[in-house]
């Protein structure tokens, strides 16, 4: 036998007996109890509650934010977005950044005036890791825990959003979703025919407590985050 | 060679008598504490979603072989290779070969209690690869050259000063005992790691059957740069981690941070489907997901014990548990310690070697009251004791219980007992607490409890006489029906 049908021989077998559970609520989906309703997979209501409204969710991000350290900043327009890119520019004295070239973050970095580092279509790491910002789109924005969504094909790979130490993230304000399970329905409804090769929940600036349960940022990812929502 | 038992009993000794110890953890632990309260009290009902968290976990044990070929069968529909490992050695062999066959020199780690489990860096270290832990409790431990303390907070046992101590020793360079100075210098060495690295290890959190992903949960962005830069990737799963549908996540992720570290959600959560895709920038050219099985089969043929799979890896039973916070983690000489450890290492190793872990316990329940997924971790202890002494029974604990019986079930022989008992107090004060006293390995660190003057009983009798003699001296009789 090969080893996968060894292992699942032993799980058919060990399936066999019925569980016997002390506490146990009644068993949905008991072995071989293909009648059995699936778990409820409505979780909504069980999870923090977010308010109904776009200014709601504005709210909500915003709070999430502060608490973890995410610069958030709610722009009126494409304008203003530029303007808070140009702030960051000089703050920190950016010689050069990395991008994709997508619809939004394209005319808004060449705006910068800075050497670029494209991402799209294959990049020297090393290279990157120079950059002094990675500048992205996202999915989506999770208002419920002030997260930002992103895939290897929405923003410019796997590397450009965690390599640099200062991710900025350009946002719409149709990718503010509510909460994680609308998250997850959107990328089901965008992705499912054909999936990326990695989704990820940023949710704060890399961080550690690993000495003395101390919060420090950027432990190996950005030491910085900042989401300018237009 | 000392049994499990014997150090675990030898360490414990020592490490309860410490009090710098103890302080450590209580502090780290009451920080975990308020936090995770926080949180929790934002769920719009905390107790429902650990109960549909039990369910949907159940329901995924319970068909797991099918889950598990649906995992498989996306999984590889994306161009990734999935290895299936029945025992450790297997997995072990597994990643070696591929780390020769791409001739790997450096190999960075994110981490993985599998891996732990497997005693993987052994493996490829002894065959000559060089192997960096790169989660930064993870390179702590790596760098001291012991095992992980805690499987979420590897290096709480330390302070500051010995990490400054070990960073000035093993890398010569620590400016100052700051956390943040000494983040900033791992942060410094592992850049270099991961920009080098040929291969990239990673454990995962949840296999996703519905999408053929792996969900890896961290706040580092350590496992985000493992699975990005090097040019192959390699994941080892514990069978026991599918999830049927990759809208649970919504769910599961949550309150693994909640119950874990007492964040909302942890920095990066991040779901990997295949190696890089046509169009895709960058990502390893090859994806291995390695499926371990390693007794978990086992744990699932034990109709009582099979909710021990529900388990998400999240500490959260540990950082409750008494016993834990004093004897601390590497106590238990096991990659699982705390509760769930006392719970599956007896299947993971066998009973016999194992079964002082269950028997150290106060069955206290704070485990099972803490659990996100609602295992019955105490009642599973009690399982294991009662299974241990129905494989090798012990004649003196027989005979003793055998004698307690016949006297609880003699009332003369009970009031005589109680009456010996009482008298033999008195005389116990002389010797108390020392080596003479047959008590001693209660006594020497912890009070005796003092039997009652009275017995209820008696008191009882006592005062229906009082009662009797002033109402009939007032001139009442007994109040009738």
């Amino acid at each position: 036998m090969n080893p996968r049908d060894t292992i699942l021989a032993r799980i058919r077998e060990a399936l066999r007996a019925p569980a016997a559970r002390h506490n146990a609520p009644a068993p949905s989906a008991a072995a071989g109890d293909e009648t059995a309703a699936p778990p409820s997979r409505s979780f909504t209501g069980l999870l923090p509650r977010v308010g109904p409204g776009f200014e709601d969710w504005v709210a909500a991000f915003a709070a999430a934010s502060r608490e973890l350290r995410t610069e958030f900043v709610l722009c009126e327009s494409e304008a203003q977005v530029r303007t808070e890119l140009i702030r960051l520019r000089d703050a920190e004295g950016w010689q050069r950044v990395a991008a994709h070239a997508g619809p939004r973050v394209k005319p808004a970095v060449e705006a910068l005036g800075l050497p670029v580092w494209w991402t799209d279509g294959g990049y020297d790491k090393h290279a990157l890791e120079q950059c002094d910002a990675g500048l992205t789109e996202c999915d989506a924005l999770v208002a419920q825990t002030g997260t930002v969504v992103v895939t290897s094909t929405s923003a410019g790979g796997r590397a450009l959003n965690v390599l640099p130490p200062h991710h900025v993230v350009l946002a719409g304000r149709e990718q503010l979703v509510p909460d994680l399970p609308a998250a997850f329905a959107l990328l089901a409804e965008r992705y499912a025919t054909a999936w990326p090769s990695m989704i990820s929940f940023i949710t704060g600036p890399s961080r550690t407590g690993d000495i003395e349960r101390i919060l420090v940022l950027g432990a190996h990812g950005p030491k910085k985050l900042t989401v300018l929502l237009a | 060679m000392t049994s499990p038992a014997a150090a675990f009993k030898q360490h414990a000794r020592t490490l309860t008598r410490d009090l710098r110890h103890r302080h450590r953890i209580q502090t780290a632990l009451g920080k975990y504490e308020v936090k995770r309260d926080e949180m929790k009290a934002r769920f719009q009902d905390w107790e429902g979603a650990r109960q549909a968290a039990a369910a949907i976990k159940s329901e995924a044990i319970h068909h797991l072989d099918r889950y598990l070929e649906e995992f498989a069968a996306r999984l590889e529909a994306r161009g990734a290779k999935v290895h299936w490992a029945p025992h450790a050695e297997a997995a072990r062999q597994i990643i070696l070969g591929i780390c020769r066959d791409r001739g790997a020199r450096t190999i960075v780690k994110s981490k993985a209690m599998t891996a732990e489990e497997i005693h993987l860096n052994d493996t490829l270290e002894q065959a000559g690869f060089a192997v960096v832990e790169s989660d930064l409790g993870e390179f702590i431990v790596q760098l001291r050259g012991e095992p992980p303390y805690h499987i979420v907070f590897p290096a709480m046992h330390l302070t500051r000063g010995e990490i400054r101590e070990l960073f000035a020793r093993e890398l010569g360079d620590a400016p100052s005992d700051s956390p943040e100075e000494l983040t900033m210098v791992a942060r410094r060495v592992l850049r270099r790691k991961y920009l080098e690295a040929d291969v990239g290890i990673t454990g995962a959190n949840f296999a996703i059957a519905e999408t053929g992903m792996i969900s890896v949960t961290e706040n580092e962005g350590n496992a985000r740069l493992t699975a990005a830069l090097p040019r192959t990737m390699i994941t080892l799963v514990g069978i026991e981690k599918v999830l049927p549908r990759l809208a649970d996540l919504a769910l599961f992720l949550p309150l693994l941070a909640t119950a874990g570290a007492g964040q909302l959600l942890s920095g990066y959560n991040t779901l990997y489907g295949g190696p890089r895709q046509p169009g895709e920038p960058d990502g390893p050219e090859e994806f291995h997901v390695v499926l371990l099985d390693n007794q978990r089969s086992t744990i699932l043929a034990d109709s009582e014990q099979r909710d021990a799979l529900h388990c998400i890896r999240c500490g959260a039973c540990l950082n409750v548990c008494p016993i834990f916070r004093h004897v601390g983690g590497q106590t238990y000489g096991t990659t699982y310690p705390g509760p769930i450890g006392a719970v599956i290492t007896p299947h993971l190793r066998g009973l016999r070697a194992w079964q002082h872990l269950p028997f150290a316990s106060s069955l206290c329940g704070a485990c099972t009251e803490a659990c996100p997924v609602k295992i019955d971790l105490h009642h599973h202890l009690l399982q294991h004791r009662r299974n241990a002494r129905t494989q090798r029974p012990i004649w003196w604990e027989k005979l003793a219980f055998r004698l307690f019986v016949g006297v609880v079930n003699r009332p003369a022989l009970w009031r005589l007992s109680l009456a010996l008992g009482r008298l033999g107090q008195k005389v116990h004060g002389l010797v108390r607490g020392t080596r003479l006293d047959p008590a001693y390995a209660w006594t020497q660190t912890r009070e005796m409890p003092r039997l009652a003057p009275q017995s209820f009983k008696q008191w009882w009798r006592q005062r229906s006489a009082n009662r009797a003699g002033r109402d009939s001296a007032e001139g009442r009789g007994p109040v009738g029906p």
